[in-house]
């Protein structure tokens, strides 16, 4: 691979299923190094699933994930720990833990993985904090915080550790507009300051377009489109127009797979 | 027909399988324990939340229970004038019995499906798997602390349903029902042996406490992460504790009469 050098991530031919249903049939992703990387598709595709496969959650069927030269699904559970420090992810839901301040929440992983003195993790956490505008809220539960600001305050914690990586799920997914323009410039702005590596994984097509550097779109367990945004937009292939453009009908069909809609009223007496 | 064959073999897999994986869940939380060396604080909130806040319930119980075994043991007794023994009646039903089964059945119901509903959301919150992105072993830090908590508090718990229960007959026997006081006492020093009586309620109860908590730990740690998934978890660990324990209880009274 002669551009392995500037990815950091890179998975080949990865095939994962659960229980009968194939979710990857042989999926190769390359991550680059400092770049944003949108993995789009539509909803049950298993995008989730794939940073879920990245993270080590999950272990493929078959295939390799290599993460600066580590095939993670190969490592052992020390090692697969020490690799994800190196990792941050926002899940959906923010995933901050319900029975501690913002504030504790965001010093959790610096007060478990580092022996800093108290008042260094305090200028951390608010630092983190001011970073994504909440350094007013730390005292603030986490059942206290809007669905928006609960996402920026879960990426506070993700780049508490100062990760190499940053992977978002669906970090656009129900936001109203102030707060999906809040986290589409955040994504952006973590990324070029903090020289990160983000992973998109996202169907809100207009934001992620205008963030990304490199997108695949994913769709029946394989890469189906990978480009630029503009390649993306101006894509001739009749699957991605209809995603990129979110049309009701085409390659996708509108309708559920059914015998014809003719036989169907008819076969009732 | 060899469908049928199949779906035997199936389904004993799948059985195995799952008793497999559970019980290996179960070593890694004990082995979790040493992590707790370092961070008793975990242990302390749990035992807080476990066993300080069940014991209104364990107590009002108690005391009804020992009531009511004053009453019906003197009922009995008094035909053949044997009321002098109430003290005895009443502590021995309680210490090999009533306490340690009484007192996990509350705890399933009070303790074990808040441990389970409280996993449970943390799961379909996706807490746990944060914690797992954030390099920190869920086992440890969850499940851990909440069996140590579970196991060190269900022997208290019990003794404290013991202790009260005893109170409540002295209660009904004594103050109302006219039972010598002396007697009520000293019958029962004498008759309620350490060795025989006491020490086999504590085991019981011990053993009651790895199998409720593990139970609702479990439950919650392998519940589908939806509000019906937990819903079903919750249910299940009052139902399978309740039959465990009475079964257990069974099992442990045939091994140590």
């Amino acid at each position: 691979m002669p551009e392995a050098e500037n990815n950091l991530v890179s998975i080949r031919d990865l095939h994962f299923s659960r229980g009968h249903s194939n979710i990857f049939n042989g999926v190769d992703i390359d991550i680059p190094k400092g770049k944003i990387t949108a993995i789009m598709g539509p909803s049950g595709t298993g995008k989730t699933t794939l940073l879920k496969l990245i993270g080590g959650q999950l272990k493929p069927k078959k295939g390799t994930i290599h993460f600066h030269g580590e095939n993670i699904p190969s490592l052992n559970i020390k090692k697969l720990y020490a690799i994800r420090k190196k990792m941050g992810m926002l899940f959906q839901s923010g995933a901050l833990l319900t029975d501690m301040s913002v504030f504790d929440n965001i010093a959790f992983p610096l007060r478990e993985h580092t022996k800093l003195p108290e008042a260094m993790i305090r200028d951390l956490v608010l630092m983190k904090l001011h970073a994504v505008g909440l350094r007013g809220a730390r005292d603030l539960m986490p059942s206290q915080l809007s669905g928006g600001m609960a996402r920026r305050a879960a990426l506070a914690r993700a780049i508490a550790l100062d990760p190499e990586m940053i992977l978002y799920d669906e970090p656009f997914t129900g936001q109203d507009p102030i707060s999906m323009g809040v986290l589409v410039k955040l994504i952006r702005s973590m990324n070029s300051a903090l020289g990160l590596t983000s992973v998109i994984v996202s169907h809100d097509i207009q934001e992620t377009l205008a963030i990304a550097d490199k997108i695949y779109i994913i769709s029946q367990g394989k890469v189906i489109g990978q480009g630029s945004p503009d390649e993306m937009n101006e894509s001739d292939s009749p699957w991605i127009n209809q995603f990129v453009h979110g049309e009701a009908d085409g390659p996708v069909p509108f309708h559920y797979q059914s015998i014809s809609y003719k036989d169907d009223m008819l076969s009732g007496q | 027909m060899f469908d049928w064959f199949a779906k035997i073999g199936e389904n004993t897999i799948d059985f195995f399988a799952r008793f497999g994986r559970e019980v290996m869940l179960f070593l890694q939380t004990v082995a979790g324990f040493v992590s707790l060396i370092v961070r008793p604080a975990l242990v302390i909130q749990q035992l807080y939340s476990v066993g300080v806040r069940s014991m209104l319930i364990i107590i009002v119980s108690g005391f009804f229970v020992g009531m009511v075994l004053g009453l019906q043991g003197y009922n009995t007794l008094v035909d053949f004038g044997a009321e002098e023994s109430l003290g005895v009646v009443v502590a021995l039903s309680l210490v090999r019995e009533l306490g340690p089964v009484v007192t996990a059945l509350l705890y399933a119901g009070r303790a074990g499906s808040a441990l389970t509903a409280e996993i449970g959301l943390m799961k379909a919150t996706e807490q746990l798997s944060g914690l797992e992105m954030m390099a920190v072993n869920p086992v440890d830090r969850i499940l851990a602390p909440r069996l140590l908590a579970g196991i060190i508090s269900m022997p208290l718990l019990a003794a404290m349903f013991s202790a009260v229960g005893v109170m409540g007959g002295y209660l009904v026997g004594v103050d109302m029902l006219g039972v010598d006081t002396g007697a009520y006492w000293s019958q029962m020093q004498d008759k309620v042996d350490f060795d025989q009586d006491i020490v086999n309620g504590v085991i019981k109860s011990f053993a009651f406490g790895i199998v409720t908590t593990w139970i609702a730990v479990y439950e919650g740690y392998s519940c589908i992460p939806t509000s019906e998934g937990v819903s079903r978890a919750t249910t299940r660990t009052v139902v399978y504790s309740a039959l465990v324990v009475l079964g257990l209880d069974f099992i442990l009274t045939a091994l140590m009469l």
